[in-house]
Order: structure tokens, then C-alpha cells, then sequence
């Protein structure tokens, strides 16, 4: 969900783009991050833990603690919250440590 | 390899402010910023800035970015996008990464390190659940790309910023259930507390979280009152639903690259951990490297922007860049941060300040 009325701040959107994660296109409009676009559809979990396999989602939202590790385009471990999502892009699950193909 | 008089590391309130004077003293200054775009943490900030003039005072921190875009334009500063520096080596060098591409090279005459600071975590029961995240992040989420970041949130932490981050969430749409702190008194400011009180959140001090619960996400918060030791208090847990937890526990200085430079750091907790000694005019204990803002002692933006002048003039002066009016413009500066920092608001850093002195000549 976006906000649309907002007391203090006017959101200028970017262009409205589309990109797939886990198989299901997503929409989303360009400057917005990966984690951000995947956040205002709904997605809370991004990833599971190495060891224990826990859910993982966003913690910090300015890429300093590498909770929203996710694998994009086929490249693991991309911090998807300061990473802007583009037209296109294939964003998946990551479950571990992820693989570097 | 990059040569350059000046290397400013991060652009928000103190690395751009520090730029900003350096400049104008005559430095040809390169700023190197991770993100995307300038201004820090400032780029969040709807709230209108306390202190005076000279600190933008009754200016929201969005909108001081963008003084601060404006007059960064004006002077001979390259900044430097997308880019993260890695590490300052003992010969001096800087090493930084361009968009996870690039690797480069800088030798500067002098370095000012304005990394700012990350938010403190805690440890309970299933912190880990997606859901629990920092106070810091929501306000990107909701005051940098308009997303709806929750429907009903917990409030951990009763400082300026769980007190204010409350505020812009409901002027978002949120539902804040309540702020819980486990001091007996609200951390932040009364103004800041007045308002979120009157708009019907209760602020819960002597508390703080039991347990996270939730499968794959977040469901409710499992709260408990604290007695006078910090002690739970079996038979007060109390379970509130809720979708997000947002911890606000304060803020740790960033300081990994005067840790490699070498800088002498010391664990002072007023300031918010470790953080470098320094010098009156913001030198570190390794010649030219200097610091400014929360990388230093963990403070608010606007004593974070005065630090960057005097950094920028300071380290200005180092390279011969000495404007005649140096003297006045050094101690103009100083008292603006000694009114800052004035009255009981200000002692827990006047504190650690004092702790962080270093004495080169001792």
C-alpha cells in the first residue's frame, strides 16, 4: 500500500514499471527500491536464514545490516533496500547463503 | 588513482557542511556517499529542526537537504554518488567502491570522516521475526517513498526519535498502539511526548518487550513492566497485536574506518559507544584525518552540521587554506554548538565531550 495524502510530504512517483518476484509480476514505479516496492505489495519475507531457516525481512532499511538479502537477476546477496528496482528485474527468495553462479 | 586536497567521507549534515566550508576556504574537496543521493538521514526528516538560525532552525530535514544541495553547488566540490569507501590505509590511501563495480583509489592531503551512525538493537525473543525493524527504517519507507509501512505498531524506545518516528506515523495513517521504555522517564523531549500523548498514545515507561510473536511475521508484541533494577515483573505481561515492532534504542557511531586508520577510540557511553578522540579542531589522533557529526558522538543534525563547519575550516587550514577571518568564524562556531548543548538536554554530551578530548601535546 502507498500513501496517497500525506499532511507534510508530496511523493513525486517515478514512471510505472513491472518486475517478477517468485514468478508473480509485481508493480512498482522507478526510484523506489526493491524492498520498498516489494513492501507496499504486501511482501514481509524476504529470505530465510542460513542455519535455522528463519523468516528474514527488512531491519535497517538504509543497507547497513544485511537482513534484506535477496537474489536478483540470479546475483544472491543484493541488500534490496538500497537497491532501486528496474523494469524487469528477477527478484527471488534467498534461502541461505545463496549461490554465485 | 584519484589525488585530491580534501576527501569528505559522507554526504549528510556533517560531511556536507564540512564541504561546504572547506571549500569556501579555498579546498578543492571530493565527497564519497554510498547512496544514491546527498543528505543523510535529513532526507527523512519531516520534522520542523530546533536550535537557531544558523542551523536552519523551524526548517524540516528534508528541506535542509536541499539548502544544502543548492550551496554544495556553488563550490568547487565533486561529489561522488553510489560510492562506498572501504577502508583508509596506513600510507593514507582510500579505497572505495562504485555501485559494486568499480574499485577506486583516492590519495588525499586530508580526510574528514562523517559516517554518521547506526541504530542499537536488542535482544529478546524472536527479534528476528520480519516485522521488528528499526524506527529509522519505517520513517524511509513511509517519508522517503510514500509506502504504507504498517497497520499497527509497538514503539519501543520513548527518545526523540520513538517520540517523533510515533508522530510521522500517524500523520501516515498508522495506528501507534503504544511507546514503551524501560527507563522510568520519558528519554526525549516533553514537547515531543506532549504531542504523541494528546493524540491518545499511551507511553509506557518501566516496560519493554518479552517476546516477538508471530509464525512468518510479526502477529503481536508480548510487553512486561520493569521494576526500579530493570527486573520483569512476572504476572504485568500484557500481549498487544500488532503487525510491526519498530525498535528505537538509540544509536551507535559509526567509526569502522578510524578503527583501521588507526585512530585511538575509547568506549564513551554518553556519546554512544566507541568513538574517536579528537582534538578543538577535529583531528583525530592520526594527523589529517578528521571527523564531524554522530561518526564522533551521537547527537542530532544540527550539532552534527556545526561540527561539519568547523571540521571543514579546520582541515581547510591544515592544507593553507586559511581565510582571514578564521578565528571569528572558529569561535562563532563553537558557541553555536555551546548553545546547543546548553542547559540539562545537553549535559550527558558536554560528559562524554569531555572524556573524548585528546591533548596532542600531552
Amino acid at each position: 500500500m502507498r500513501i496517497e495524502n500525506h499532511p507534510v510530504l508530496d511523493f513525486k512517483r517515478g514512471k510505472q514499471i513491472s518486475f517478477i518476484f517468485n514468478g508473480k509480476a509485481i508493480d512498482a514505479f522507478e526510484g523506489e527500491t526493491i524492498q520498498a516496492a516489494l513492501h507496499a505489495a504486501g511482501v514481509r519475507v524476504l529470505g530465510h536464514s542460513l542455519t535455522l531457516h528463519r523468516p528474514r525481512g527488512f531491519y535497517c532499511a538504509i543497507g547497513n545490516c544485511s537482513s534484506c538479502m535477496m537474489v536478483v537477476d540470479g546475483v544472491p546477496n543484493v541488500r534490496t533496500c538500497v537497491t532501486p528496482v528496474r523494469e524487469g528485474m528477477v527478484v527471488e527468495l534467498q534461502e541461505g547463503k545463496g549461490i554465485i553462479e | 588513482m584519484i589525488t585530491c586536497e580534501l576527501l569528505v567521507i559522507g554526504a549528510g549534515p556533517a560531511g556536507l557542511c564540512s564541504a561546504i566550508t572547506a571549500a569556501k576556504s579555498g579546498a578543492s574537496v571530493v565527497v564519497l556517499e554510498r547512496s544514491p543521493d546527498i543528505g543523510g538521514q535529513l532526507i527523512k526528516q519531516t520534522h520542523m529542526f530546533f536550535g537557531s538560525k544558523e542551523q536552519h532552525a523551524s526548517t524540516r530535514g528534508v528541506d535542509i537537504a536541499e539548502i544544502l544541495r543548492e550551496e554544495i553547488a556553488r563550490y568547487d566540490i565533486k561529489l561522488m554518488l553510489d560510492t562506498t569507501a572501504l577502508g583508509i590505509y596506513e600510507d593514507g590511501m582510500v579505497t572505495a567502491l562504485y555501485k559494486e563495480e568499480e574499485y577506486m583509489k583516492f590519495k588525499p592531503g586530508a580526510i574528514i570522516v562523517a559516517t554518521g551512525a547506526c541504530e542499537r538493537f536488542l535482544a529478546f525473543p524472536n527479534n528476528d521475526l520480519p516485522g521488528v525493524c528499526g524506527a529509522g527504517a519505517v520513517q524511509t519507507l513511509m517519508n522517503v517513498y510514500g509506502i504504507m509501512p504498517a497497520k499497527d505498531v509497538v514503539m519501543l524506545g520513548a527518545g526523540n526519535i520513538g517520540l517523533i518516528v510515533s508522530y510521522q506515523l500517524m500523520q501516515a495513517g498508522v495506528n501507534v498502539k503504544c511507546i514503551l521504555d524501560a527507563a522510568p522517564k520519558i528519554g526525549g523531549y516533553l514537547v515531543h511526548a506532549s504531542k504523541v500523548a494528546r493524540m491518545g498514545v499511551p507511553i509506557k515507561t518501566s516496560h519493554t518487550v518479552k517476546r516477538a510473536i508471530g509464525e512468518d511475521h510479526l502477529t503481536a508484541v508480548e510487553i512486561v513492566a520493569l521494576d526500579d533494577k530493570f527486573n520483569q515483573i512476572p504476572g504485568t505481561e500484557e500481549i498487544i497485536p500488532a503487525d510491526t515492532l519498530c525498535v528505537s534504542v538509540g544509536l551507535t557511531p559509526l567509526c569502522e574506518l578510524l578503527a583501521m586508520a588507526g585512530c585511538k577510540l575509547s568506549y564513551i557511553p554518553q556519546l554512544g559507544g566507541m568513538v574517536p578522540l579528537k582534538t578543538g579542531e577535529y583531528e583525530t589522533s592520526v594527523p589529517n584525518i578528521f571527523v564531524a557529526g554522530d561518526t564522533s558522538g551521537v547527537e542530532e543534525a544540527s550539532a552534527a552540521m556545526v561540527e561539519g563547519h568547523i571540521a571543514g575550516l579546520c582541515a581547510a587550514k591544515r592544507l593553507g587554506h586559511i581565510p582571514e577571518d578564521f578565528d571569528a568564524q572558529y569561535s562563532s562556531l563553537n558557541r553555536q554548538l555551546m548553545a546547543l548543548r546548553s542547559g540539562p538536554a545537553g549535559e550527558h554530551i558536554r560528559q562524554g565531550l569531555a572524556s573524548a578530548c585528546l591533548n596532542k601535546e600531552a
